[in-house]
């Protein structure tokens, strides 16, 4: 049956016409066609299709449209438009985390909640906020120095 | 450090972070058709029969008998079919493929097809085969001398298990057929390979075949073979879909459980001792093949190449089988048959230095190979090695000799701690003469009016920085900025064959092949003019030429060396054991950008210890591979490690890239020993296989206090 879930899609009011119980992701790759949100297990395992929901990070691929209803959802593609992103992405850049880049939409993501709940994390924070996100490529040091990096660099944005 | 080795922004970099890139996963799905695999579920039959559905408008099945060229997929030897015809050979083997505008449609009708088969008995042990795909024997000196003469003798047999590539991108490729020409787009290694399988199965000659590597979410190998057996799938779907293009994206199950992976190993290690030395070692190398040949005999070659180690021992003889079980096949991962052997060579060192009351570092250091010594297969080390000089860094780092001695020590509380190191080399380039004889590298250079260069070669970026490295090296030699020199994503249509990215090679054959074709465009420069350089492979003149008929002669160029130590704490509760830290030391020659040399070697080191001990994977009594997820096969998150450290020694090679050697390997190869090392020192005992579980380490903490009671 389908129904119309309101919600904002980085930073647009929207309305999914479909079922409660169709994917996040899905829909996001889908319907809207933003495909920086990557599928890289389908079953919550690699947060490789993590989003933004209402600032909390999620595998999109483990959420249901209904969930989403008057919440907002941020990708990659609404996050690149900010400042933080910037910063992120600099640091990124510094020491070349970037490998495959498969993991990387859903990292970023991952390290801009590390950054709002600890605007100047120890390792041990950083580790334990990007341990859902799985990174066959780096070993993660990179990403960790990225994230140590963009603390430093976006003072006050966090 | 040289100007070279200065990083800069990689060149995929921004559309990656951004999540602007385009994998093949990406395209619009509306515009293509979808394909599903139906597979055997019986690990060895008969296929007696197949019956389709009446299928609803717009949907249709392909198999064997669509196949317009020859129903087999070239790889090496073209055992693997494009559709299983006569028989399965494994669980997962794949009969057809459906093929239709929605996917849950697709997977509604797929259970309807209906296959009969005569079930035939298995082999899925591999010390029960009988089919020997590939038997190799080499050696030199006296092993019966030798073995006549020594004061002792060692034999014990060394396991290891599967390993899963676990790129974040899962296999998937779009074909489609147009105007009698066919084009394969999507994530893989090598496009030429793909190219070359494409022609066969399709019966078409090579201007009718075009293939475009894609942006490519990780490859460790597990993207050089397997893409071709796919492509040929996917390209008889589209010859059949006539005009409407055909993707085949696979589920991280269908993934994990049906793509090729690391050869499972048995090698059974006799070595003799006289006067405190190895001075013989007679190695019998059996690596699980699984149900085709695929990649099995260059993974040996490499794999037996490598059987004794980083050590000088007079005599050696070495017998490798590639045994056919009716499994998933085998093929390519980073390290390619080495990680098996060098396994087996460190841990055996480490037991007899033991034995012999000896610590196993120094008795190693008494064993290492020299600059001028002789290689197993009888060629040279021509160049330096640096590893007394990387042992000492390793040691420095980690404060090895005290934690070493402190570990000795009874140790009070639940929890034991070990430390333990490791050495080994990565034979840089492909193996033997297969980049003289078989591969004949060609690239070029375009230059347009306006003085923009673009790299033509087939080298594929699959996160490894192959893109900036290539791009760096070029920009060098004609003192242009580096957003001059551009490389897209190859496309046969468009770029020479340059050979596959596989083997450690692309930076170090590919790079120097461009760096000379950049010199010579230098040297012809005009201005405004519109230019081609091209660039064909010569083999060095110092290489010993190799047969491998006799496996005699220079296997590599040269070699790239490795030194790992890794500290452990083991909870004698759980028998879970945790690393605290690993410190290695890696030469790769010059690297060409030190932030990309330093993102392989450390990604690289993770995925050893990864194959150490959590990766798991096993084939039940049918044959069926049951680790098929993230949930079941665990690969290591951002929490395992805590402290990697990684330094670069640096020893040029002079005929790479500004004394660039084969990097990519590397990291991965020698890991497991130096972690398997370390809990032999925390758990009281030997170790003799890998991956080493929890239960594994419970057993030997029992074994251990009974042997101390």
């Amino acid at each position: 049956m389908n129904q119309r879930i309101a919600f904002k899609l980085n930073g647009q009011s929207v309305v999914y016409e479909g079922s409660a119980a169709d994917r996040l992701l899905d829909v996001l790759r889908q319907t809207y066609r933003l495909t920086g949100v990557k599928c890289g297990c389908n079953e919550g395992e690699c947060g490789a299709c993590s989003v933004l929901i209402d600032g909390h990070l999620a595998n999109s691929c483990m959420v249901a449209m209904g969930r989403v209803a008057n919440c907002e959802v941020t990708t990659i593609e609404g996050f690149s438009q900010t400042k933080r992103f910037e910063v992120l992405e600099r640091a990124y850049a510094a020491v070349s985390a970037v490998q495959c880049g498969y993991c990387i939409p859903g990292m970023i993501l991952a390290s801009e909640c590390v950054l709002a709940r600890h605007p100047h994390p120890t390792e041990t924070e950083i580790r334990s906020g990007l341990s859902g996100n799985l990174c066959r490529c780096t070993g993660y040091n990179a990403i960790v120095q990225a994230i140590q990096i963009a603390a430093r660099e976006g003072e006050g944005l966090w | 450090m040289k100007p070279i080795s200065q990083s800069v922004i990689k060149k995929d970099h921004l559309a990656k972070a951004s999540g602007s890139a385009i994998y093949v996963a990406d395209y619009d799905p509306g515009q293509m058709l979808q394909g599903l695999i139906l597979r055997s579920p019986h690990a060895h039959a008969r296929i007696l029969s197949i019956e389709y559905p009446e299928l609803p408008k717009g949907y249709f099945a392909v198999d064997y008998r669509d196949v317009p060229g020859i129903n087999e997929v070239h790889i090496v030897k073209d055992d693997t079919p494009v559709y299983a015809n006569t028989t399965v050979e494994y669980i997962g083997d794949p009969v057809m493929m459906l093929v239709g505008p929605d996917e849950r449609e697709l997977k509604r009708l797929l259970p309807q097809v209906k296959v009969e088969y005569e079930v035939l008995p298995p082999v899925i042990d591999v010390r029960d085969g009988d089919t020997v795909f590939f038997d190799y024997h080499f050696g030199k000196g006296d092993m019966d001398a030798a073995l006549a003469q020594a004061d002792q003798i060692f034999e014990e047999t060394f396991e290891t298990g599967y390993q899963e590539q676990a790129y974040l991108e899962p296999q998937g490729l779009i074909a489609d057929f147009n105007q009698g020409k066919i084009t394969v787009r999507g994530s893989m290694q090598c496009p030429y390979y793909v190219h070359g399988a494409l022609a066969k199965a399709m019966g078409l000659p090579p201007d009718k075949v075009r293939v475009i590597q894609d942006v490519t979410g990780g490859g460790f190998g597990g993207k050089e073979d397997y893409p071709s057996i796919l492509a040929c799938q996917v390209a008889v779907a589209a010859y059949k879909a006539q005009g409407k293009p055909v993707r085949v994206i696979f589920g991280r199950r269908e993934d994990m459980e049906f793509t090729s992976k690391r050869h499972p190993s048995l090698c059974t290690y006799k070595a003799a001792v006289k006067n405190g030395r190895v001075t013989a070692l007679d190695a019998k190398v059996i690596f699980n093949a699984g149900a085709y040949t695929t990649l099995s005999a260059v993974v040996l070659q490499r794999g037996i190449i490598a059987a004794s180690g980083v050590y000088d021992i007079p005599a050696l003889k070495v017998h490798g089988q590639a045994v056919k079980t009716n499994t998933v096949p085998n093929g390519a991962y980073r390290g390619f048959g080495a990680p098996q052997t060098f396994f087996a060579i460190e841990m055996l060192m480490e037991h007899i230095a033991k034995a012999s009351g000896e610590e196993p570092l120094a008795f190693k250091l008494r064993h290492l190979v020299r600059q001028g010594d002789e290689t197993s297969t009888g060629g040279r080390y021509h160049f330096p090695v640096p590893l007394p000089a990387m042992v000492e860094e390793v040691r420095q780092m980690s404060d090895f000799d005290q934690k070493r001695r402190l570990y000795a020590q009874p140790q009070s509380g639940t929890t034991r701690r070990g430390i333990g190191i490791s050495l080994w080399f990565h034979g840089a380039g492909f193996t033997g003469s297969g980049e003289r004889d078989i591969i004949k590298a060609v690239c070029r250079l375009h230059k347009f009016p306006d003085g923009r260069v673009e790299i033509l070669a087939s080298q594929s970026d699959i996160g490894q920085g192959i893109k900036t490295t290539l791009c760096k090296i070029v920009a060098n030699e004609l003192n242009l900025l580096l957003d001059q020199v551009s490389y897209d994503n190859p496309d046969t249509d468009r770029v020479p064959d340059s050979g596959p990215t596989v083997a450690s090679r692309s930076l170090m054959t590919v790079g120097e092949l461009l760096r000379r074709a950049a010199i010579r465009l230098r040297s012809q420069w005009q201005e405004g003019k519109d230019q081609t350089v091209e660039e064909h492979f010569k083999e060095p003149d110092f290489v010993i030429p190799f047969y491998i008929d006799k496996f005699q002669g220079d296997a590599y160029p040269t070699y790239a060396w490795g030194v790992c130590a890794v500290e452990v704490q083991v909870d004698t509760l759980t028998g879970f054991n945790e690393i605290l830290s690993t410190w290695a030391s890696f030469d790769v020659g010059t690297p060409i950008d030190l932030n990309i040399v330093t993102g392989q070697m450390e990604g690289g080191l993770l995925q050893g210890l990864g194959y150490a001990s959590m990766e798991q994977m096993a084939a039940d009594s049918k044959g069926r591979i049951r680790n098929n997820s993230f949930s079941d096969y665990i690969i290591p998150t951002s929490m395992d490690v805590p402290l990697m450290k990684v330094k670069l020694h640096v020893e040029p090679y002079p005929d790479g890239p500004y004394g660039a050697k084969g990097a990519g390997e590397l990291p991965l190869v020698g890991a497991a020993p130096a972690y398997m090392s370390a809990l032999e020192q925390a758990l009281s005992g030997p170790i003799y296989h890998i991956p080493f579980s929890a239960e594994d380490a419970l057993k030997l903490i029992k074994q251990s206090r009974r042997a101390e009671a």
